[in-house]
């Protein structure tokens, strides 16, 4: 049995699949996303994996502020997602809504309708800060298994000094 | 020894699931790795495949209430066990046994998980996996004339429809055509680019596959990948053996065969990466109007040296 346990929560490690929900983001932490899949960063390294369905993602991977169009779109898909599961909120926008704060047409910020697990910020946030983040939130699922949602971790925008 | 004894063997241990099961992983990685190097990646670590399954394992599955959840579940499971079947059919080691008309059999078994995953994406009851059941079975019409009118030519060439004499005849000009013939029928049987549309990734979501999750989704990446070994295994002794029973041995056999399956997926993949998927009428087009021609030439010319020489 704890053989068991133990081969699970390595393999949780190992294999994060994600699935990219874009709840009204501006496109920019979108295109950070592919390009951590992209040959230069390379997640499947990772064993990160972008998924087709929902159904078959670990990670919700959320981008944007949440638009009041979007947010029963979010909540859906996020219960299509089959547990254990976790949220990692790419951008600022998720985090506080950021420049579109105070907007008549938002429901956010993301963690009013989800427990975010984590927080990557960035506007948008470098492909390596994804990256951390992702495999931040694959190590969660992996200790708390099939349990309730931990406290939420925020991840530095940046893993490398960044050049003035 | 025992017929019994021996099928069982063949079934479980060589070439069936314990050897089957590690190569279907295996052949799964050759396929991502060859793919992420034709990209200039790194690619995934060798264990991943194994560490997918794993993880599907552990996962939780959405409630499937009825008998409309209960056979969505078992497709699945029935498309791993004729995918098991077919591997434990190929005749890999020399007298391994067999019997009159087991290429029937095999052809059988190959053809079941594409059929488990037309009625899976049906059965579902979600849109995406309609579409994708609708273009696999268009699909699968077009390019199983030209599969099996491959296999059956080689056949009736050799008066035979038994495994093991096929395997071990001399290769002609007509097997050579039949055999790529197969080749060029393996891309669209394996669901990879260029023939990638019924699981379209992105495209149309999932595909038939879209509506599964966790264990079940664990048993079609396993039959996806004793898929890869059947299909590779059928090729490479239809190429190999020959060559080991002149050597002789047993353990020689084994090794070509493992050798030469690896290579038919390194050349599948490499065709994948270096493509993109095709639209469905050009795919269907391209079986009926291009390869046709291939089949219809080889079950002639194989009637030809039946008949007349
Ligand atoms: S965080 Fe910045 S880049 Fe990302 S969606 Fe919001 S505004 Fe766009």
């Amino acid at each position: 049995m704890k053989f068991w346990k133990r081969l699970m929560c390595t393999a949780r490690r190992k294999s994060p699949w994600l699935f990219h929900m874009n709840s009204g983001s501006c496109n920019g932490c979108d295109i950070e996303i592919i390009a951590a899949l992209s040959p230069r960063y390379d997640a499947e390294q990772l064993g990160v994996l972008l998924q087709g369905s929902p159904r078959h993602a670990d990670i919700l991977v959320v981008t944007g502020p949440v638009t009041n169009k979007a947010v029963n779109a979010v909540k859906t898909v996020y219960d299509q997602v089959c547990g254990p599961k976790a949220v990692v909120a790419i951008g600022s926008c998720p985090a506080t809504t950021n420049v579109y704060i105070d907007s008549r047409t938002l429901a956010g910020p993301l963690d009013k309708h989800l427990p975010v697990d984590v927080y990557v910020p960035g506007c948008p946030p470098r492909p390596d800060a994804i990256i951390a983040g992702v495999v931040k939130a694959a190590t969660l699922l992996a200790e708390r298994g099939s349990d309730s949602p931990t406290p939420a971790i925020v991840i530095a925008a940046t893993t490398e000094e960044v050049q003035p | 020894m025992n017929p019994l004894l021996t099928a069982l063997a063949r079934l479980l241990i060589f070439p069936g699931l314990l050897f089957a099961v590690p190569a279907a992983w295996f052949f799964l990685w050759v396929e991502r790795k060859a793919v992420a190097l034709m990209q200039e990646r790194v690619g995934p670590p060798f264990m991943q495949p194994f560490w997918d399954f794993m993880k599907l394992l552990g996962k939780s599955t959405p409630p499937r209430p009825g008998i409309a959840g209960f056979i969505m579940r078992a497709w699945p499971l029935i498309a791993v066990s004729s995918a098991a079947g077919a591997v434990g059919l190929l005749p890999v080691l020399p007298l391994s046994g067999g019997f009159e008309g087991d290429l029937i059999l095999l052809l059988a078994l190959l053809e079941l998980p594409s059929i488990c995953i037309i009625a899976a994406g049906f059965s579902s009851r979600s849109i995406f996996g309609e579409i994708g059941s609708a273009r696999e079975a268009a699909l699968s019409v077009s390019y199983n004339i030209v599969f099996l009118l491959a296999i059956v030519s080689i056949a009736a060439s050799q008066h035979t429809f038994r495994l093991e004499a096929l395997a071990a005849m001399h290769p002609t000009f007509l097997t050579v055509l039949g055999i790529i013939a197969i080749l060029i029928c393996l891309p669209a049987k394996l669901h990879i680019n260029p023939f990638s549309l019924p699981n379209a990734e992105q495209e149309i979501y999932a595909g038939p596959m879209t509506e599964y999750a966790g264990p079940e989704l664990a048993m079609w990446e396993l039959a996806h990948g004793l898929e890869w070994v059947a299909a590779t295994g059928l090729v490479a002794t239809l190429i190999a053996p020959h060559i080991a029973l002149a050597w002789g041995t047993s353990l020689l056999a084994g090794c070509l065969f493992v050798v030469l399956s690896v290579a038919v997926v390194l050349l599948l993949s490499v065709l994948a990466a270096a493509t993109a998927r095709l639209a469905i009428d050009s795919s269907v087009r391209f079986y009926w109007q291009c390869t046709l021609i291939f089949a219809v030439l080889a079950i002639s010319s194989a009637l030809f040296v039946r008949f007349w020489l």
